[in-house]
């Protein structure tokens, strides 16, 4: 299970990456492996205005249908288009060229609540109790 | 693509389409025309004529009857598919809700009949329910559920207060979210406990101010009775907030216990699933709506009413009512069939019903646990939940487990669901299998955890008798082909690369 340095992670399986005043979203490596064969992905629109929690698309698989939430509050800047063409990028490449929103914070310092990778990794051995 | 990969996405079709076997002059039936049809002479039929295949009566009988065959039904063998309730139904109520079929509205002694069954349908599910008044409209039960909603919504508002929120627990079924939002809520998740049911501590922490209502499934999708029901109904009234109840797992404690005991304010339950009605076919369904109370004067019209002379009318003098949620009276045939199921069973009857329901599920679970993980160790009524997580290791998914089931006769349990638990393998045998129909279902399912050992490329493969073999479905899912030409024209072009 890849769990890379340097992102942020939250309990709903999001990765963020922190640039600046934004934060860059997708799906975890175990938030793929457990959706299996992803075939479609929806995001809400560019400019949208969400809140910490709520949720700013789906993830489809042959098993299921999963929200993904906003780990900040903040306003969708831009939103990974070619993924609607190419949904099996999600699960080649959870981390890079399946990114799927970028948003920007309202409050950067909201971030910093979120888990580190040492917490996510500690976050999931406990789930799987 | 290889070969195997063409065939699994490109399964062969055994019965082609009707309109690949017209030729013009086929139908030699001549319609009789029953009234003057020479302001139509001039019509072209090539461009007024709809496209339907020309075909002998035989070859369309044929073509039917060989479909037939290739299908899977609950009159060939057992259908666990877990919170489906795929139950065999006695042919009675078919034969009797066939008799109504030909009754016309405009019958007026004949309604007053049909009227007086509705009333006698609507005063037995109030006393196996426990509530104080019915609808029986609603046309399935994501309708009921939307329908006992709108009656929440309309109380809330009346009442002056701002409650915006439903609270859902994980193990609810999936159109609960779906039914809120349209009725114009706001829907919160919340975790069940560690043992698979919603507590009152849980309930504690998500209840505030803005909750109009819980929306709690009971017994839940893991089969599992919501033991602390009494305190969370106590815990929501004390809020100002209503207790629904989706009721389609009513046949695990039909007869045993009552929703309105448990302070249930509203609830749907499933005729089609419960009561009589072969369903997952697509055709109709029917979840009446029941509630206690207040909420009686916001039912739909029209409510059945009894006048002074002794007949059953219908009334839409309802002035606070939500409306109307279907054209008059429903999808009868499903009441007609309930009706039928309820006075042929009888109270002991329908309790027996539940009890033959949940032994057989508990039969199954015992025997399975040996070969299968069970995530919730909770005691389970009437369906219960199993994991891949022990063939997880060898590389065998619930998928293919599941799919290997159909090579033994049987139709796949409930796959992926409930969410809460991961590679889920819900069953539910329902109370109408006999133990010898138990005994190869459990046996068919220890092969499978066998074969999980040493035979793992048997397993990814499978089904490979059935009419439609393993198919590749994340591709399909990929590339929709949606009818019978994209389907030849993406074939052909695989094959012609």
């Amino acid at each position: 299970m890849k769990i890379p340095e340097g992102l942020k992670y939250t309990q709903d399986h999001e990765w963020g990456k922190i640039e600046n005043k934004t934060i860059r979203v997708g799906i975890t490596d175990y938030a793929q492996s457990e959706l299996g064969d992803i075939v479609f992905v929806e995001f809400i629109e560019k400019g949208t205005h969400i809140a910490s929690g709520e949720s700013f698309g789906t993830v489809e698989s042959v098993k299921a249908v999963s929200e993904i939430y906003a780990p900040v509050d903040g306003t969708i800047l831009e939103v990974n288009e070619p993924l609607a063409d190419a949904p099996e990028l999600v699960n080649q490449d959870c981390y890079g060229d399946a990114w799927m929103v970028v948003i920007e914070m309202d409050d950067p310092a909201e971030a910093d609540s979120l888990m580190d990778a040492k917490a996510y990794k500690e976050f999931l051995s406990a789930e799987a109790k | 693509m290889s070969a195997r990969e063409y065939i699994t996405r490109f399964p062969e079709i055994r019965e082609p389409l009707l309109n690949t076997r017209s030729a013009k002059g086929k139908n030699t039936r001549v319609c009789p025309a029953p009234f003057d049809l020479t302001d139509l002479k001039d019509l072209d039929p090539a461009e007024t004529m709809p496209d339907i295949p020309d075909l002998s009566e035989v070859e369309t009988v044929r073509h039917f009857t060989r479909l037939s065959r290739l299908n899977y039904g609950i009159d060939h063998g057992m259908y666990p598919l877990g919170s489906c309730t795929m139950k065999y139904n006695p042919k009675i109520s078919e034969i009797i809700a066939g008799a109504s079929a030909a009754i016309h509205p405009a019958d007026s002694n004949a309604m007053h009949t049909i009227l007086r069954y509705c009333c006698l349908l609507q005063d037995c599910l109030l006393e196996i329910c426990g509530m104080d008044a019915c609808c029986l409209w609603p046309a399935a039960g994501a309708h009921g559920e939307l329908t006992g909603m709108l009656l929440i919504k309309k109380a809330v508002t009346l009442s002056g207060r701002e409650k915006n929120t439903v609270l859902i627990p994980d193990t609810a079924h999936g159109t609960n979210p779906a039914s809120c939002a349209i009725a114009g809520f706001r829907t919160k998740s919340m975790p069940s406990g560690e043992h698979g049911y919603l507590t009152a501590a849980i309930l504690k922490e998500h209840l505030d101010e803005d909750v109009a209502a819980l929306m709690i499934t009971n017994p839940n999708t893991l089969g599992i009775f919501e033991s602390e029901i009494h305190e969370i109904a106590g815990l929501l009234h004390d809020n100002g907030s209503y207790l629904y109840m989706d009721g389609a797992n009513l046949n695990a404690i039909m007869g045993i216990a009552r929703p309105g005991d448990m302070g249930v304010d509203c609830l749907h339950v499933n005729l089609h699933k419960t009561f009589g009605t072969p369903h997952g076919g697509g055709g109709p369904g029917s979840g009446p709506v029941m509630v206690k109370g207040e909420l009686e004067k916001f039912l739909p019209c029209p409510v059945i009413i009894k006048d002074n002379t002794e007949r059953y009318t219908l009334s839409w003098d309802r002035p606070l009512s939500i409306g109307m949620v279907h054209s008059c009276l429903g999808n009868m045939g499903v009441l007609i069939k309930a009706l039928t199921y309820i006075v042929s069973l009888g109270g002991e009857g329908l309790r027996e019903a539940s009890i033959s329901a949940c032994l057989n599920a508990n039969y199954l679970k015992s025997r399975l646990i040996h070969h299968f993980d069970l995530p919730f160790n909770t005691p389970t009524l009437h369906e219960f939940v199993l994991s891949d997580l022990r063939q997880k290791d060898a590389g065998i998914t619930t998928m293919d487990m599941a799919k290997t089931l159909m090579e033994f006769g049987f139709h796949p349990p409930t796959v992926y669901f409930p969410l809460v638990v991961s590679g889920a393998i819900m069953i539910e045998p329902t109370e109408t299998e006999s133990l010898d129909e138990l005994n190869r279902f459990a046996h068919a399912m220890e092969t499978i955890a066998e074969m999980s050992l040493n035979r793992e490329q048997d397993l990814h493969e499978s089904p490979r008798a059935c009419p439609v073999s393993r198919v590749d479905e994340v591709w399909a899912a990929r590339n929709l082909i949606l009818t019978w030409d994209a389907y030849e024209s993406n074939k052909g072009d695989v094959v012609s690369k």
